[in-house]
């Protein structure tokens, strides 16, 4: 589903931080991207979502060239992104309000959208109905990711981009919402890509990891982890031996 | 600021008008109820055409300030070229005291009301750039990548982040102003014209000597700036309703 192809990124004046990078995601797989700070974990993610374009080689989505947001494809950045003078409906409805801003025209809005408003079953499927007419800045962090997951879901993506979703989460809300996304995504059939600086959430979540190192990288160092989403999973010995290994390549880069 | 303590610092503010005027006891300051009763009377007798002269006015230049400042502020706030271009210039002409400008505008735009509301507007045009143009240049980097994300183009992002996110930049711009505006009013008002409230008062206190009169105009004055400053709260209150959550 995504391929990049000598995929080569760097920002202007500054060393390259992939380099020549092959790397591919089937459908419906979760992945987890997992490095140290400033190895360009988000930077990736930009490029998956088409906020940033490659400076050399290419990134194919369903076999077409990634040159700009493609409107399937939903992100949902570290701090939510959330509109302060817009209400939790009117925020989780953002997405729909845009494509129906630009109408059909092909390019903002997918040729199959037909004009909608409705994000009421998402408000309840995410469970923000309590506080639909409330602003983000009077509900919790955790109620924010919601919003900013009911957002992107309402526009009915084949593919997930997460930033550190849950890294600004207490524990329990934080395990809480790992689980629901694992849950919608499996019923979205959704293709999710996660980026994580912390190891055991990589290890919950993805089925897939891709470790990145200090830049250039180059080869992509993948781990699989067939495990991740199982109830339990945590208390496994497999869980505990991959976070182990993933500590001891990310101490040695 | 609750509604019971102003109206409790305007009645100290009254009692001491009163105490005051009956310290000084001459006719060039009259007590609070001798304006009164002469304002309630010439409110029959031409205040009121004087008072919606001067309405119209710092009205029409806030209007024309809003239309045209707010698409400069928010195209200079989110183009660094066209920031580099004309931030300097503002830089340079924001300080400028706008009423040294009276006596060349009149010159150059005549006696009518153009004139006057040309003086004002040009003190809320730059409040209004600056403050829109700040907003909108500070915006968070990640509201913009979002929307993006979301699909959204240039067009987009000016209905649905720039222009919300102006909105209380201009009404802060706009209530700081108010007072400067009418101020400002007055001292246009003295020149070439027989209507508005500056005119009113300046005739009634130095030609015609009518104390209360001229006392009664600047009640009057009082009423159009702090009732311009309570629309500005309101409209803040109904328009940008997320900044008075808790």
């Amino acid at each position: 589903m995504i391929r990049l192809e000598a995929m080569t990124f760097g920002y202007p004046n500054t060393p390259p931080i992939f380099q020549d990078f092959d790397w591919q995601v089937l459908r419906g797989e979760t992945w987890a991207v997992l490095g140290p700070s400033g190895c360009g974990k988000t930077t990736l993610l930009y490029l998956l979502s088409g906020l940033r374009v490659p400076i050399g080689g290419q990134i194919l989505i369903d076999g077409q060239q990634l040159t700009r947001p493609r409107p399937h494809t939903g992100i949902i950045l570290q701090d939510y992104g959330l509109l302060p003078w817009a209400t939790v409906q009117a925020n989780a409805g953002l997405g729909l309000s845009v494509r129906n801003f630009y109408g059909l025209d092909g390019k903002h809005t997918p040729q199959d959208y037909e004009p909608n408003t409705n994000v009421a079953p998402w408000l309840k499927r995410l469970g923000l109905v309590s506080v639909a007419n409330k602003f983000p800045s009077q509900i919790s962090g955790g109620q924010r990711q919601r919003t900013a997951i009911a957002r992107t879901l309402a526009l009915q993506p084949d593919i997930l981009l997460m930033d550190e979703p849950f890294s600004s989460l207490d524990a329990v809300t934080r395990q809480d919402l790992q689980t629901l996304t694992l849950e919608l995504c499996a019923e979205q059939s959704l293709t999710l890509v996660i980026v994580t600086h912390a190891i055991e959430e990589a290890v919950s979540l993805g089925r897939k990891i891709l470790l990145l190192s200090q830049p250039p990288n180059r080869q992509p160092a993948i781990f699989d982890n067939p495990g991740a989403g199982q109830a339990n999973y945590q208390h496994d010995n497999s869980y505990q031996l991959l976070c182990q290994r993933l500590r001891q390549e990310m101490e040695s880069v | 600021m609750r509604k019971r303590d102003v109206f409790v610092a305007a009645l100290a503010l009254v009692v001491l008008w009163q105490v005051t005027a009956l310290l000084v006891n001459r006719p060039i300051l009259p007590t609070p109820l001798v304006v009164a009763q002469v304002f309630v009377h010439e409110l029959g007798h031409g205040l009121l055409g004087h008072f919606f002269a001067s309405l119209w006015r710092v009205v029409a230049s806030m209007a024309l300030a809003v239309i045209l400042a707010v698409p400069v502020g928010l195209a200079i706030g989110q183009s660094k070229v066209l920031d580099r271009i004309f931030s300097p210039i503002i830089y340079l002409l924001y300080p400028i005291p706008k009423v040294v400008l009276v006596p060349i505008i009149l010159v150059f735009l005549g006696v009518g009301d153009l004139a006057k509301i040309t003086i004002i507007f040009l003190i809320l045009f730059f409040q209004i750039v600056v403050l829109v143009r700040d907003q909108a240049a500070n915006l968070p980097p990640q509201l913009i990548l979002s929307l993006h994300s979301l699909g959204a183009g240039r067009r987009a992002l000016f209905r649905f982040v720039y222009l919300p996110a102006s909105l209380p930049a201009i009404l802060t711009a706009l209530r700081q102003s108010v007072g400067m505006a009418v101020a400002l009013l007055y001292v246009a008002e003295l020149f070439a014209t027989q209507k508005g409230l500056g005119y009113y008062i300046y005739y009634n206190g130095s030609t015609l000597l009518n104390y209360p009169a001229m006392y009664a105009g600047v009640v009057a004055m009082s009423v159009l700036g702090l009732g311009l400053y309570f629309t500005v709260d309101w409209l803040e209150r109904w328009l940008c309703p997320w900044q008075f959550v808790t």
